[in-house]
C-alpha cells in the first residue's frame, strides 16, 4: 500500500476527474482564464507560464494539435515525478485531458523516461480504464466533438531528451537534439502541429486548479510564485524523499523537515541547478529566488565539494547532444580545468578562463543544459573559496 | 498500376536541420513587414526574416560558420551570436527569424568575448598546423581566428590525432581531426543530394561526422559528387588528391602525357587567382598547362559534341522503335548519362531503372577511349607510354575513371581526373600568374568543340545542344530559338520541362510529325530523386529525354570547382559559359568539324554504330556500389 501522502495542493484530497467533470461544465475559455489567472508556471525547472503557453497553442491555426505530457525526468536527484506516475497517474492524465479540452488537441503523449518502463503496464491499466469510462475516446463524458486520446511513448536515456523540442525530435524518431527557437513548440511542435508540453507536475496541479479555482491556488506560495512545488530531497539528512512545500519555504526549513544535521551547502535544482552556502539557507524555494525543477541534495561537512562538481560535469559530458560548440567543446575544458583544481595545480588565469568560459556557455548555448552545465561549477568556486586552493603563478 | 513512391516523398533531413521555421511563419505573416535596429541601423524587413539576413541588407557582417546560403538553418556553430534586447542569453543570428520589432547588437563586449571563447574552443580540437592543411588561406576557421586576433591556443591545441582519415573513396577523403561539426556535410548530403551518407555519431564532446556504422566510404553508398567538399569549412573533406600521379608522369619523359579540359573547370578556375566568378580564362589555362609540362592539350567539348551525336541518335532510335515499330519494351525517357554522380545515384537507388539511362559514357570518358585509340594511332604513339589526364569540375569523375568498365582502349581509358582546385594548384606552384599568360588554342587533331559542347558545363545544357541538334536532324531547320537560346531549359529552377512541337518532320522521321518532343531537366540528386518519384507514379510517361545533373548548377557547381560555391557564384559561373557560347560559330555539335572527321575516320559506321558501341558506350549496373563485393542489398525486381 501506498503511504498517505499530505500536502497543500498536489498532495491534498479531491476526486479523480472532478476537475475534469468542472473543466468541462465552466468551458473552455474560462479553463484558460483559470489557468491564466492561476498563474502557475512550468514544474520542469524553466517556469514558463502555463497559461500563456496554452493560450497560445490554443489560439495556433492548425486543425491537429497535440498535448504533451514530459515525463523524461532526468535531472540527478529528482525522482518526484515518479512518485506522481506511480501514485497520481490518474491526476496526470486528468491534467492532460483538462489541457487537450481547453486547447482543442485530440491527441496526447506521455514521454515516458526510459528507465520507468516497470510503471508502464499500469499507466496503460489506467489509460484503458479511462477509455472504458469515457474518460479518453470519442465525446468524452458526453461532450460532443471532444475527442482526445493518450499513448505513451519511451524514451531511451537521454537528458537532453527532457528539453521540450530534444523530446519532440526525439518522438518524431531522430537524434535527440534541440531545435532553434524560434518557432516555440506552441506554434511548431510535434510533427509541425502546435503542441503544449508540459511536466508531470504542471498537469497534476491544473486538475486541482481548475476543480478550486485559480484564488485558492494562488492563496498558496508568494506573490510571484504562485501554488506549491514537489521537491526530492536526498544526500546527508535522515529523511530524504518526496514533499510537498509552498514555495517561499526557505531551506532552513527544507533541512529542518528532513532532520538534515552539519550541513555545509545544498545543491538547488540538480546538476543544473546551484550550490548554496550556509550563509544563504534563508533564501526561499521560488521562482523569484531558488527555481528547482524538483531536486534538492543535501551536503554535509564530510563532503568534497569539487568532488560534487567533478561529478556533474562528467555528467553533462555524457549528456551533452554535441551540437553546439560552447557547450561540447566546453565541458571539457572545465572538466580539464577542474582536474587541475583537484590537483592544487591550478592558477588565478585558471579560475579567470573558467568563470570566462562559463558565462560564454550561459550565453551562447542554444539550449538549457548547455546553458546551465557550468552552472553549479560556478556556483561551487564562487560559495565555497575555501575547498580549494590556487598556486600562485 | 500506379505504384508508391520506392522511397516517400519527404525530406529525409531531420526536422532541426530543415529550414521550415522561417519559411513557416513567412506564410503566416501575409507580407506584414516588421522593424529590425541593428547597431543603430533601422530597417524594416518582412517578418520571418532572419537577423543575419536582415543585417546584410544593411552591409553588417556577421560572421559565421555553419551557416550557408545552399542549406537550411543549424545554428549549431554559434559564431553568429549577437545581443537581442530583451533576451537573456545571446541569439544564434542565422536561425532568429524576427517576428516582432527588435532592436539588436552584433558586436557588444559581451558578443566579442563569447565568440572569442567559440574559437578558441573550436581551435582546440582541430589538429594539425594552418601551414600543412591544404585548404590554408581558403579556410573559414583560419578567417575567423585571424578576424579575431586569435595568437594563441587559449584552451590548448591537439597535439595528437584522434582519429584515422578515411582514404578509402577514390573521389573523396574524409579527416576528422580537422572537422569542426557544422553539419554542412550532413546537410548538403541529406537535403541538397538525399544521398544521407553523413550524421552525427555519439554524444557530447565525442560526437563527430560519421558514415553508416563509421564504415569506411568505400562500403557505404556515396554518389561521390563531392558537394560536401564544396561546402566544409575546413579541411576535414578534401577530394582525393590526384597531383601527385601527375607530376611524376609529366616528369616521366618516356611518358607522353595528354590533358583534356571540361568547359566548366575553364569558367571558374580564375577563381582561384582572385578573378571574379564568371570570367572564362580557356585560352590563357591553354598556355598555363603547356607551361605546366604537359605535351597536349585537348577540348573535352569536342567529345560532347560526339556524345549528342551518339545520345541524340540513341533517342531518336528509341522513339523510332517505341512509336514506329511499337516495340513497348524500350524504356522512355531516355536519361542523359554524362554525370557519373548520377548514374551512380540511380544505379543504387532506383537500381530497376538502369535501362533508362542512355547507354552513352560521358563525354571525358568517351574523349578517354578516343585518345589510347583514335590519336595513339594518328600521332603514332604506343598507347601505354600516353598518360591521359582530365581536367574536371568534378570529384565523381575520379571515380568514374576507375569504374572496371571503362577499359575499352585495352588500358584504363582516362589515368587521372584533376579537379579544378588540384589543377590551380599545380600551376600555382609553377609559379604562374593565369590570368596574366598569353593566350593559346587547343592542340589538334581534338581542338575544337562546338558552343553546344561548351555549354555541357551548365545544367540544362546537354539538352539544350541535344535539341539543336536533334531537331536539326528530324526537321531539318535549326532549332526555333532566337540567336539558338534555348531559354525554357535554362535557369537555376530544380525542375524545369519544356515541350518542342515538331511541325514538320523530313521523311525519314515522319512518325514525329506533329508531336511534341517533352524534355525535363533537374539538377541536384535531390531533384532527381522527386523526378524519379514521377517516373514511378507514371507522371512521366509522356516524356522522351530527361537531363539529369548530380550538382546543383550542373558542372559548373561541381564538388571539384573552387570553394566557396552559392547560387550567385554558380549563376555568373553560367553566364560566362552561355555568353562564351555565343562567341563561337560553330553552335551545334553535328557541325563540329571534329566529329566529322572521326565518324569519317575511325567510327566510321557512323552513330550508334558498332564502333561507336565499342568505344563510347558502356551498360550500367544495379547496385554498383557493391560490384566485385558480397551483395549486401537485393536487387528489386519488377
Amino acid at each position: 500500500m501506498t503511504k498517505t501522502r499530505k500536502g497543500p495542493i498536489i498532495f491534498s484530497k479531491s476526486k479523480p476527474f472532478s476537475g475534469l467533470k468542472n473543466a468541462i461544465d465552466i468551458g473552455r475559455s474560462e479553463v484558460l482564464d483559470y489557468v491564466r489567472k492561476s498563474n502557475i508556471k512550468g514544474r520542469g525547472g524553466a517556469g514558463f507560464p502555463t497559461g500563456v503557453k496554452w493560450n497560445l497553442t490554443a489560439t495556433a491555426s492548425d486543425k491537429k494539435k497535440y498535448v504533451i505530457c514530459n515525463a523524461d525526468e532526468g535531472e540527478p536527484g529528482t525522482f518526484k515525478d515518479r512518485v506522481l506516475l506511480d501514485e497520481y497517474a490518474k491526476l496526470v492524465f486528468e491534467g492532460m485531458v483538462i489541457c487537450a479540452f481547453a486547447v482543442g488537441a485530440d491527441e496526447g503523449i506521455l514521454y515516458l523516461r526510459g528507465e520507468y518502463i516497470s510503471f508502464l503496464p499500469e499507466l496503460e491499466k489506467t489509460l484503458n480504464q479511462m477509455r472504458k469510462n469515457n474518460l479518453l475516446g470519442k465525446n468524452i463524458l458526453g461532450k460532443k466533438g471532444f475527442n482526445f486520446d493518450i499513448k505513451i511513448r519511451l524514451g531511451v536515456g537521454a537528458y537532453v531528451c527532457g528539453e521540450e523540442t530534444s523530446l519532440i525530435e526525439s518522438l518524431e524518431g531522430y537524434r535527440g537534439e534541440p531545435r532553434n527557437k524560434p518557432p516555440f513548440p506552441t506554434n511548431t511542435g510535434f510533427a509541425g502541429h502546435p503542441t503544449v508540453i508540459n511536466n508531470v507536475e504542471t498537469f497534476a496541479a491544473i486538475a486541482h486548479i481548475i476543480l478550486k479555482g485559480p484564488d485558492w491556488f494562488r492563496s498558496i506560495g508568494t506573490e510571484k510564485s504562485s501554488g506549491s512545488k514537489l521537491i526530492s530531497v536526498s544526500g546527508d539528512c535522515k529523511k530524504p524523499g518526496v514533499y510537498e512545500i509552498p514555495f517561499g519555504t526557505t531551506i532552513k526549513k527544507i533541512l529542518k523537515l528532513t532532520e538534515a544535521k552539519d550541513t555545509k551547502a545544498v545543491e538547488v535544482g540538480g546538476a543544473s541547478g546551484v550550490c548554496v552556502a550556509k550563509s544563504e539557507f534563508g533564501r526561499k524555494i521560488a521562482y523569484e529566488d531558488l527555481s528547482t525543477g524538483g531536486s534538492i541534495i543535501i551536503f554535509s561537512k564530510k563532503r568534497d565539494l569539487l568532488e560534487v562538481a567533478k561529478n556533474f560535469l562528467d555528467f553533462f559530458a555524457e549528456e551533452s547532444c554535441g551540437q553546439c560548440t560552447p557547450c561540447r567543446e566546453g565541458i571539457p575544458v572545465l572538466q580539464e580545468k577542474l582536474d587541475k583544481l583537484q590537483q592544487k595545480k591550478a592558477t588565478k588565469g585558471d579560475l579567470e578562463d573558467i568563470f570566462s568560459l562559463a558565462e560564454t556557455m550561459y550565453l551562447a548555448s542554444k539550449c538549457g543544459l548547455g546553458q546551465t552545465a557550468a552552472s553549479a561549477f560556478v556556483s561551487i568556486l564562487s560559495n565555497f573559496k575555501k575547498d580549494y586552493v590556487l598556486v600562485k603563478s | 498500376m500506379a505504384k508508391e513512391p520506392f522511397t516517400k516523398p519527404t525530406s529525409r533531413a531531420p526536422v532541426s536541420q530543415r529550414s521550415q521555421t522561417v519559411g513557416k511563419i513567412n506564410k503566416k505573416a501575409l507580407g506584414g513587414k516588421v522593424t529590425a535596429v541593428i547597431d543603430g541601423i533601422e530597417i524594416k524587413v518582412p517578418m520571418g526574416t532572419t537577423i543575419l539576413e536582415a543585417a546584410k541588407k544593411i552591409g553588417i557582417k556577421i560572421p559565421t560558420l555553419c551557416h550557408h546560403e545552399d542549406l537550411c538553418l543549424a545554428g549549431v556553430c554559434r559564431v553568429c551570436l549577437v545581443e537581442v534586447e530583451g533576451q537573456k542569453t545571446l541569439q544564434a543570428s542565422c536561425s532568429y527569424p524576427i517576428i516582432h520589432n527588435v532592436v539588436v547588437k552584433t558586436y557588444s563586449s559581451r558578443v566579442r568575448r563569447a565568440r572569442k571563447n567559440i574559437i578558441h574552443l573550436l581551435l582546440r580540437n582541430h589538429y594539425g598546423e594552418c601551414y600543412s592543411c591544404e585548404k590554408n588561406n581558403n579556410c573559414e576557421l583560419q578567417d575567423l581566428a585571424e578576424e579575431y586576433g586569435v595568437t594563441e591556443y587559449k584552451f590548448g591545441h591537439i597535439q595528437e590525432r584522434r582519429f584515422q582519415p578515411d582514404l578509402s573513396s577514390s573521389a573523396i577523403t574524409k579527416d576528422n581531426d580537422k572537422c569542426i561539426n557544422c553539419k554542412r556535410c550532413i546537410r548538403t548530403c541529406i537535403d541538397l543530394q538525399e544521398v544521407g551518407v553523413y550524421e552525427s555519431v555519439n554524444r557530447g564532446p565525442e560526437t563527430k561526422v560519421s558514415t553508416y556504422l563509421n564504415k569506411p566510404y568505400s562500403d557505404v553508398i556515396c554518389i561521390n559528387c563531392g558537394q560536401c567538399v564544396n561546402r566544409c569549412p575546413t579541411g576535414a573533406l578534401k577530394e582525393k588528391n590526384d597531383v601527385a600521379g601527375v607530376w611524376k608522369a609529366i616528369d616521366n619523359p618516356n611518358k607522353h602525357v595528354v590533358i583534356q579540359t571540361a568547359p566548366a573547370p575553364r569558367a571558374a578556375i580564375g577563381e582561384e587567382f582572385g578573378l571574379a566568378p564568371g570570367t572564362s580564362v580557356t585560352k590563357q589555362l591553354n598556355t598555363a598547362i603547356k607551361r605546366v609540362g604537359f605535351d597536349k592539350v585537348f577540348d573535352t567539348n569536342s567529345s560532347a559534341d560526339l556524345t549528342i551525336m551518339e545520345e541524340g541518335t540513341e533517342l531518336l532510335l528509341r522513339l523510332k522503335k517505341y512509336l514506329k515499330e511499337q516495340d513497348k519494351s524500350v524504356k522512355l525517357p531516355q536519361f542523359t548519362s554524362c554525370s557519373p554522380g548520377w548514374i551512380k545515384y540511380l544505379e543504387d537507388f532506383y537500381p530497376d531503372k538502369v535501362d533508362y539511362l542512355s547507354t552513352c559514357k560521358s563525354p571525358q570518358q568517351m574523349f578517354g577511349a578516343l585518345i589510347k585509340t583514335y590519336y595513339a594511332k594518328k600521332a603514332k604513339i604506343d598507347p601505354k607510354n600516353i598518360v591521359s589526364v582530365s581536367l574536371m569540375p568534378c570529384v565523381a569523375k575520379k571515380y568514374e575513371a576507375k569504374r572496371p568498365e571503362m577499359n575499352d582502349s585495352g588500358y584504363q581509358d582516362v589515368d587521372y581526373v584533376l579537379t579544378t582546385r588540384e589543377l590551380a594548384s599545380m600551376v600555382k606552384e609553377c609559379g604562374l600568374d593565369l590570368p596574366r599568360l598569353p593566350e593559346s588554342d587547343f592542340d589538334k587533331p581534338l581542338a575544337i568543340g562546338s558552343g553546344a559542347g561548351l555549354i555541357f558545363g551548365a545544367t540544362g545544357g546537354v539538352m539544350e545542344a541535344a535539341l539543336r541538334t536533334a531537331y536539326e536532324l528530324v526537321t531539318g531547320d535549326e532549332a526555333p530559338f532566337k540567336k539558338l537560346r534555348v531559354t525554357p531549359v535554362r535557369g537555376m529552377e530544380g525542375i524545369r520541362d519544356a515541350q518542342i512541337p515538331i511541325k514538320k518532320a523530313k521523311k525519314e522521321w515522319k512518325f514525329l510529325e506533329g508531336a511534341s518532343l517533352k524534355v525535363m531537366v533537374a539538377h541536384g540528386t535531390a531533384n532527381a530523386k522527386k523526378v524519379m518519384e514521377m517516373l514511378e507514379l507514371g507522371k512521366l510517361d509522356d516524356y522522351h529525354f530527361v537531363e539529369i545533373m548530380a550538382c546543383p548548377g550542373g558542372c559548373l557547381g561541381g564538388g571539384g570547382q573552387p570553394i566557396p560555391t552559392t547560387d550567385a557564384i554558380r549563376k555568373q559561373r553560367a553566364k560566362a559559359i552561355y555568353a562564351e557560347d555565343e562567341q563561337l560559330t560553330i553552335r551545334k555539335s553535328h557541325q563540329n568539324p571534329v566529329v566529322e572527321t572521326l565518324y569519317k575516320e575511325f567510327l566510321t559506321d557512323g552513330p550508334c554504330g558498332h564502333k561507336s558501341h565499342k568505344f563510347l558506350h558502356t551498360h550500367y549496373s544495379p547496385g554498383s556500389s557493391w560490384i566485385g563485393k558480397k551483395p549486401r542489398v537485393k536487387v528489386r525486381k519488377k
